[in-house]
């Protein structure tokens, strides 16, 4: 199906174009099947899980609930922005070591969101941590390990900083 | 417990890190839902608003005519068998004259976008005939209900009689338990893309699936095809937990595709994937537990009824493993059990995590607890009382033959410290209800509560569900080669484990994953440590085997003197010390190995007969605050241990363990799909509540390591048990907290307050 809505979408820096698309779109779809940004994940289509995280003007957002022809002002950021010289940031090597992935499908919406909730906060209390991630639904872990990956990534920063 | 240390070589016991790890934090690991092919078609499926109606007529007319869509197929367009299914085949790929349950398909639709799709399948006109539902498990049997299936509404029925039917205990208590409908809710719905052959005579499709064998059989008999035309490959997999064991959407995208000619995919979304799978049976079991005065277990009566759904799908075995299971991981010899598994108007039941074993623990925990009420002692001492052990029979008259560690289990988890009390200046989020529905602190009651259990591993009832890899030796590189399913559960990271083990050699890789070698079985029962483990270690050890001949043949000694140690070939002289990769050069030797397990056997009419394999066993404390008056409940603390036999990874157990015990958790206090006369109400993740990281507990195990002789790297599955006993222990804990019986899961505020 073609539509007839043309638009331009900044996403991690670069300039994308969007050609006749269909104005019911999402920001999840565009990204996914019109763009080639498969890293935001659709599990629950209406905001509850937050495997679709991606940030506009740095908020983090469900993706599946923004239209992508109203995302045309600002700044998206997904997790294929995140480390662009190929190497791994501290939270998503942490994921790995900590034993956080485990069939992956929330990974990458939850390596957002930690990202986002330490950018804000570089030294979240437990709870703080728990709270931030709850809109991150995982349902093999158990939480557990990803806790131990937040933990790993403050201390790490924390040293890095001495 | 601890995770385990990390050595350069990530060999067995090790906690090496997934291979697929950095690829999945990054976005780039490809699930099937990400796959994408050149002329792309997208399928989407029509179903039954109703739980049951005669399909009158199907017009597809109006569908064709949406711009955009390129096919529209209905029961009419199956070239091959219109059933397919588990165990019996009576699921239909498309309804034809009838449907019997709520979002059954009846047509499916290809077009060039998901909207278009949506919109051809609005198009489609169904006349239905409402007819009357039978959605009361119990009125399967009334003979004067009307079969709604030819093969009747009876799956199966099987009792156990053991020993002295008639004993009477000097103590008995009973009690009916109620388990609600569970969803596997896995992250990643279902998805698949078929691609035809240039000759339209065959198909190849990704597919997400726990047994891609299974799948082509069941394929290529819908298709009319024979099995070689059908190459399965396993696309990413967002999870499992049993939900993928029968076909979905794999008929219809295959067949979709060879009507096109084009690539398709289908891909649920989060409604659709609750119609598109099956449940967690519903079930209800009383069950009368007899003892003496000091509490020493002597009989168990129970009677034990599984809801279905509509078809049978796995049904039959879902009831086997229930009713054997129903004494709990505790020794009695006599018995009198009976259960059904039931067809009904309800959404089609089978495998989830547990299968069958969580309702029958559900309901024997709440026993124990009785009976330690009605006695006087401790709900720890009953069960150390009665704790099973290696050589105790079960009620079929099996003999546990596996390590039954029980009384330690309980030991070690009963001397896991408990949480200190709730603060009084606790924040709201810890408090039961969160920040939402705030809870009075000072009303807040801490409960504890009880779980522990046997689950059987692998398939039973004569099953030979067998696995097969391949191990090729390459100028020092390893490739394996499997059929086994990744779902997330860690397999790709235990076979190069194995590997570099026995083989002494670091550089191993996996082959993809599909069905161009024999069956490795399903990723299911807790089965593939030991099964598709038992076959990589088979293919590994006959592939150093003849390494090892042929250095023996160069330094001329025997090859028995030979093994090897660490990275090296060494014999038992200590004379030759020759480094693996320096052996294998210019090698190249390749072995395929089958690992079967040892046969069991079907049961007779009184349930006796040894028709399981091996069995693992856990135990589970849990700590809750309920608020008594909002019916809200915080769960503080998980303690447990587990019976792994060896830890072949420890950071993998650990969060098989905390995994499990979220799901047990979600059973326990919120997760049920609703269903109203059949029609089921909360198809949604704002309406099916799943456990956040606001729920997650305190989660403390410990792993019981003891070598288990019968598997062949002396390991358990520990998939399972996690998510077993600890819903019986939180609900425990909340009759503990509050003083109430109450006898169903997951708990409702309504059960706690009203």
């Amino acid at each position: 199906m073609t539509g007839n809505e043309n638009y331009t979408l900044r996403i991690n820096g670069t300039d994308r174009e969007v050609r006749d698309s269909w104005i019911g779109e999402s920001l999840l779809y565009v990204l996914r099947e019109r763009l080639g940004l498969p890293g935001a994940k659709g599990a629950c289509e209406q905001g509850e899980c937050g495997s679709c995280t991606v940030y506009m003007d740095g908020r983090a957002v469900c993706s599946c609930l923004v239209m992508a022809a109203s995302a045309t002002e600002c700044e998206i950021a997904t997790v294929e922005g995140l480390n662009p010289d190929g190497t791994l940031t501290d939270v998503q090597q942490a994921f790995v070591d900590e034993g956080a992935v485990q069939c992956g499908f929330c990974t990458p919406g939850l390596v957002m969101a930690v990202h986002h909730l330490l950018d804000e906060n570089e030294s979240p209390t437990e709870l703080e941590v728990k709270e931030a991630l709850s809109g991150n639904i995982c349902r093999c872990t158990g939480y557990g390990r990803i806790f131990a990956a937040v933990e790993a990534v403050v201390a790490g920063r924390k040293e890095a900083a001495r | 417990m601890s995770t385990g240390t990390r050595t350069s070589r990530d060999t067995l016991g090790t906690s090496a890190l997934r291979p697929d790890g950095g690829a999945k934090v990054q976005g780039d690991f490809a699930f099937t839902s990400d796959l994408w092919a050149d002329n792309m078609l997208w399928g989407a499926t029509l179903r039954s608003p109703h739980p049951h109606a005669r399909i009158v007529s199907i017009d597809p007319t109006a569908a064709w005519k949406v711009p955009g869509v390129v096919a529209v197929i209905t029961a009419d367009d199956v070239p091959g068998k219109p059933t397919y299914g588990l165990i019996d085949d009576d699921q239909p790929v498309f309804a034809r004259d009838v449907v019997l349950h709520m979002g059954q398909p009846i047509a499916a639709v290809a077009a060039d976008h998901p909207e278009t799709c949506r919109r051809a399948i609005a198009a489609i006109k169904v006349e239905y005939e409402e007819l009357p539902r039978l959605t009361d498990p119990e009125m399967a049997l009334d003979p004067s209900v009307a079969p709604i299936h030819p093969n009747g509404n009876v799956f199966r029925h099987q009792r156990i009689i053991r020993g002295d039917v008639d004993l009477v205990g000097e103590v008995v208590v009973e009690g009916t338990y109620v388990i609600g409908m569970q969803d596997q809710a896995f992250l990643g719905t279902e998805a698949a893309l078929g691609i035809p052959d240039a000759d339209g005579r065959g198909v190849e499709v990704y597919v997400a699936t726990q047994w891609l064998h299974e799948d082509r059989k069941q394929i290529a008999a819908c298709l009319d095809l024979p099995e070689e035309k059908i190459r399965l490959v396993l696309g990413g997999v967002g999870g499992a937990f049993g939900a993928r064991e029968d076909i979905s959407l794999q008929v219809h995208t295959a067949l979709l595709a060879l009507r096109t000619g084009r690539p398709v995919k289908m891909q649920y979304g989060r409604e659709e994937s609750f119609f598109g799978h099956v449940h967690r049976h519903p079930a209800t079991v009383w069950m009368r537990h007899h003892a003496d005065r000091t509490g020493r277990l002597l009989k168990v009566e129970a009677r034990f009824m599984f809801d279905g759904g509509a078809y049978a799908s796995t049904s039959s075995a879902v009831l086997i493993n229930g009713i054997t299971h129903a004494q709990g991981p505790y020794k009695c010899d006599n018995a009198v059990v009976d259960g059904w598994a039931v067809r009904t108007n309800n959404p089609p039941c089978g495998a989830m995590r547990g299968f069958g074993v969580v309702q029958a623990c559900f309901a024997h925990e709440g026993q124990m607890d009785k009976l330690a009420a009605a006695i006087g002692i401790d709900p720890v001492d009953i069960r150390l009382l009665n704790a099973m052990e290696t050589g105790d029979r079960l009620i079929t008259g099996q003999v546990v033959e596996s390590v039954a560690p029980v009384a330690t289990l309980i030991r070690e988890t009963d001397s896991i410290p408990l949480p200190p009390p709730l603060s009084s200046t606790a924040d709201a989020l810890d408090l039961p209800g969160g920040s939402g529905i705030t809870a009075e602190p000072s009303h807040i009651r801490r409960g504890v509560g009880w779980g522990v259990s046997i689950k059987n591993i692998m398939y039973s009832e004569g099953f030979d569900d067998y696995s097969t890899a391949r191990c090729t030796l390459e100028n020092g590189v390893v490739t394996l080669k499997f059929a086994t399913s990744e779902v997330g559960q860690g397999f790709v990271t235990l076979a190069p484990q194995i590997a570099r083990s026995l083989l002494g050699i670091d550089n191993v890789v996996c082959d993809t994953i599909d069905t161009q070698i024999g069956s490795a079985g399903s990723t299911s029962a807790s089965r593939q440590t030991w099964m598709s483990g038992g076959a990589v270690h088979g293919a590994c050890s006959a592939v150093r085997d003849r390494l090892l001949e042929k250095v023996a043949a160069e330094q001329g000694v025997p090859a028995s003197s030979l093994s090897v140690i660490d990275t090296e070939i060494v014999d038992v002289s200590g004379a030759i010390r020759i480094p693996v990769s320096e052996a294998c050069v210019g090698v190249s030797i390749t072995e395929t190995f089958e690992h079967h397990h040892k046969p069991t056997e079907d049961i007779d009419e009184n349930g006796q007969g040894d028709c399981h394999v091996a069995f693992a066993f856990v135990a589970h404390r849990a700590v809750v605050d309920v608020d008594p008056e909002l019916g809200l409940v915080k769960v503080v603390q998980i303690a447990t241990a587990q019976d792994t036999g060896v830890v072949l990874n420890p950071l993998s157990v650990l969060g098989q363990i905390e995994g499990g015990i979220a799901q047990g958790l979600g059973l326990a206090v919120m997760e049920e799909i609703v269903v109203d006369d059949g029609r089921v109400r909360n198809p949604s993740f704002t309406d099916y509540l799943l456990p956040t990281a606001l729920d997650a507990p305190e989660v403390v195990a410990k792993t019981i390591e003891i070598f288990e002789p019968q598997s062949p790297l002396g390991a358990k599955g520990v998939g399972e048990p996690p998510c077993i006993s600890v819903t019986p222990a939180i609900v425990a804990a909340i009759r503990d907290a509050v003083g109430r019986d109450i006898p169903r899961c997951p708990v409702r505020p309504q059960d706690i307050c009203l």
